[in-house]
């Protein structure tokens, strides 16, 4: 129990000290005296003359009052008059203000390592083993081979779509490090990172990109659209943000049955447009529950830039909207990463509350095999992105200089993982397609009279045309 | 337990009676009605929003892993239909959320697939589309698209209320053609539809809230779903409906019958899967169908029925299927009286079909 207290209150403190927006002071009560957040109104136009004048507010949290409660009027200190209306008490103004569409900074941006891979100083981080430090460093390796020769093995017609995440392998691998098998994830599409950590095996990822008779989907979606019951990673559907409503309800879930867990959503820039964002953020703050929301703002949502995808800074901003603690973070930096989703589970469980980090990074890669990105962003931008700002590299220079790493092993991991990754493809495209009863099963949790109907005609029709009809699906 | 099914059946057949009484004093109904109550054990006189509440409490009870929540669900609902389960469950089993039904959706789905058995109450049916996508590419396909590795069954159970332009809709027809989803129909079928390992949509219609009395037993029973039910049997023509437009159809058929034409109706109960074979014997008895429905006419599910009927009754059929439904266009206030599909239009319809 005191461990767990310690841990909680070291797990706050480095949150205050990464800058978590939202209360960070211990002891924190609903009423009155709640945390400051100044926020600065307006800006003056350069004549002197402006609409609005710039002043200082100090956002609280009341307490709502109660019919005995209330009175007609109070004094602050400073002269103000305060008044109650449903949801709280205000202090009035005489001034009209109106409150800057955004503040006059960008949220700044929590990071461990600079660009050349060493610790800033006066950062403050979650140590690392050198034993995770390495496990952290070939899953980033692994995760980026495994991109590079599925998407060759799209492009050779062996598997018909695939997705990288190139760029933002310290996301997906330091994210995952950072939270519990019983933590529960419902991804987008861009986070198979975070399954390769639990330990899902190259294979199974090439079963289900090959969809055969071994894909846990059983051959029914598109290739990357993995799900694992038992590594706790809810399988990923194509519709954006659909998830993230479903990770508040497990998050619920979690909390009524007491555990020591969250759920953890990820999306992307492009996904905090949908009204499932905005629906999960609101329903998580009202209903109390623990569970982290990871955008992964990586600058384009297909070939629609931020700049076309919303006017606020960036998503972390919209926490607060809610009513929910947030943190922007450089989410090329795997220190930052692990630390934050570290320092967010704690507070998620032991507060019951949800958590929204913004990692900042770039989709060096295309959307997908479907796009070319190079038709609506430079060349040289994508790679600058993929050179200089390369999260592997970096954190490869940081783990090199704790003498955990050497080239010798870089090579050596490489090859490994590349001749692991050239042998399950080659299996997996040999192996059987599920079996054709598999397109009837699992529509219901036993095939209903209509479509037992339909199976029957169709393996008819089946037998009148077999020449019509894929050899490698076994009926 | 066969007898109580039938009974608890319909709050549907009940309010017929009710209903009945006030218009006409038919015997035959009263009859027919009397007979299927024999052997039953009484109940209560329960209205429908009260059956459904009582459903919602052994629901409850008999399940610590399920919960219901929604608009306004707290205070009772404002249909009532929720009253009474916040104070005996407490507020974190029976709960208000915030005005969002893809919220509500959303949420039922993860809550459903972790395991718990999610009662995620839309208000009107008409406020359901926003969660269309989470019922339709979420719900309905969780199962099917994990491989059975995660379902959400036992799942979100919708009950709609239809009321006027945007409080009347009738959608069911929409998720009927969505694979993976159940819409369903009273306190038996509810209990079923909870305990059912799939999505389920229950529809109620919220007129018959308070008309619609007959007396339900207290305890913990189910009804099967997809078994349609005889209400009354004839000769002539086959009518198929479900939910409120039964008790339509039936003063429909009331009329009928003093003009000499002998009429079979039919309640499905559920839509999907629906009870082909049921109709399907009826109509090889009568040779004729009509089906009807206050959604609108044009790709409502009586053209599923239509259809699947010439597919199995062809040679069988003596007149085309008549359709009385709903017009394709929004459902308008004071224009109410000409778009339902009320009992004249079916009665005309009726006697069109037997004289084709």
């Amino acid at each position: 129990m005191a461990g767990r207290l310690a841990g909680s209150r070291a797990a706050r403190e480095l949150a205050r000290r990464m800058g978590f927006m939202g209360s960070f002071r211990a002891g924190l009560s609903n009423v009155g005296g709640g945390p400051s957040l100044p926020v600065e109104i307006c800006r003056r136009d350069a004549g002197g003359v402006s609409p609005c004048i710039s002043s200082r507010v100090t956002a609280r949290r009341f307490g709502t009052a109660g019919a005995d409660e209330i009175e007609a009027r109070e004094c602050e200190s400073n002269g103000n008059q305060v008044v109650n209306f449903p949801g709280g008490k205000v202090a009035f103004v005489a001034e009209m203000e109106f409150l800057a569409e955004l503040l006059k900074e960008r949220i700044n941006c929590y990071r461990v390592l600079d660009d050349d891979g060493r610790t800033i100083s006066g950062s403050s981080f979650k140590e690392v083993s050198k034993e995770m430090a390495l496990e952290m460093y070939s899953g980033m390796v692994t995760l980026q081979t495994m991109d590079t020769i599925f998407y060759e093995a799209q492009r050779q017609g062996r598997i018909s779509f695939y997705l990288t995440t190139i760029g933002e392998e310290a996301i997906n691998i330091a994210s995952a490090a950072a939270l519990t098998m019983d933590d529960v994830v419902f991804p987008q599409y861009r986070e198979p990172g975070i399954l390769l950590w639990r330990g899902f095996t190259l294979q199974e990822f090439a079963n289900q990109c090959f969809g055969n008779k071994y894909d846990y989907g059983k051959g029914r979606q598109m290739p990357i659209h993995y799900g694992s019951n038992k590594l706790n990673y809810f399988t990923v559907s194509s519709p954006i943000a659909t998830q993230i409503p479903h990770a508040v309800g497990a998050a619920y879930s979690l909390k009524m049955e007491g555990k020591q867990a969250c759920a953890v959503t990820y999306f992307g820039d492009g996904g905090t447009s949908e009204g499932d964002f905005h629906a999960a953020l609101n329903f998580a703050a009202v209903m109390e529950v623990p569970v982290i929301f990871f955008c992964r703002n990586n600058g384009w949502a297909i070939s629609t830039p931020t700049s076309e995808q919303f006017r606020s800074d960036g998503a972390v901003v919209r926490g607060q909207a809610y009513g929910i603690r947030s943190i922007r973070i450089d989410g090329n930096d795997a220190l930052a990463v692990y630390s934050a989703v570290h320092a967010a589970r704690e507070m998620a469980i032991s507060e019951s509350r949800p958590i929204l980090i913004e990692a900042l990074t770039y989709r060096v890669g295309h959307h997908s095999t479907s796009d070319d990105s190079t038709k609506y962003r430079p060349v040289h931008e994508i790679e600058h992105w993929r050179t200089a700002r390369d999260p592997i590299s970096r954190y490869r220079k940081w783990v090199q200089r704790n003498g955990w790493w050497s080239d010798e092993n870089e090579t050596e991991l490489r090859k490994n993982v590349k001749k692991e990754l050239m042998n399950a493809i080659q299996i997996s495209e040999r192996a059987e397609k599920p079996p054709l009863s598999e397109l009837f099963t699992d529509v219901y949790d036993v095939p209903t009279s209509n479509l037992r109907e339909q199976e029957a005609l169709l393996r008819q029709t089946i037998q009148r045309h077999r020449e019509d009809y894929p050899p490698d699906v076994p009926l | 337990m066969a007898m109580a099914a039938r009974r608890g059946a319909t709050a549907n057949r009940g309010q017929l009676v009710g209903i009945l009484r006030g218009f006409s004093s038919s015997s035959s109904v009263v009859d027919s009605w009397q007979k299927n109550k024999e052997g039953i054990a009484g109940g209560k006189p329960l209205n429908l929003f009260s059956a459904i509440n009582q459903a919602l409490h052994i629901a409850l009870e008999t399940d610590s892993r399920a919960y219901v929540f929604g608009e306004d669900v707290s205070f009772g609902g404002v249909f009532r239909c929720t009253t009474g389960l916040v104070e005996r469950f407490g507020r974190k089993r029976v709960f208000n959320t915030p005005l969002c039904e893809q919220g509500i959706a959303g949420f039922a789905v993860g809550l459903a697939a972790m395991g718990n058995r999610a009662i995620a109450e839309i208000q009107f049916a008409d406020y359901i589309y926003p969660a269309f996508d989470q019922i339709v590419n979420e719900a309905a396909k969780f199962r099917y698209r994990s491989g059975n590795e995660f379902n959400c069954g036992g799942d979100p159970l919708w009950s709609c209320w239809p009321w006027w332009h945007y409080h009347s809709q009738s959608p069911e027809a929409f998720f009927c053609h969505v694979p993976g989803l159940k819409p369903s129909e009273a306190k038996g079928l509810l209990l079923a539809c909870i305990r059912d390992p799939n999505p389920v949509i229950f529809f109620e219609p919220k007129w018959l809230y308070r008309l619609a009395v007959e007396e339900v037993p207290d305890h913990d029973y189910m009804l099967p779903l997809s078994q349609a039910e005889v209400m009354r049997e004839g000769t002539d023509i086959t009518l198929v409906g479900w939910g409120a437009q039964l008790l339509v159809m039936e003063q429909a058929c009331e009329i009928a019958e003093k003009e000499g034409i002998s009429c079979e109706l039919i309640d499905l109960k559920t839509l999907i899967p629906w009870d082909k074979e049921a109709v399907e014997v009826s109509v090889n008895k009568t040779g004729r169908l009509l089906v009807s429905h206050e959604a609108p006419v044009t790709g409502g599910f009586g053209a599923e029925i239509a259809a699947s009927v010439v597919e199995r009754c062809f040679l069988r059929l003596e007149a085309p299927v008549a359709r009385v439904c709903g017009l394709d266009t929004p459902f308008p206030l004071v224009y109410e009286p000409f778009y339902l599909p009320t009992k004249n239009k079916i009665v005309d319809a009726i006697k069109a079909t037997v004289n084709y």
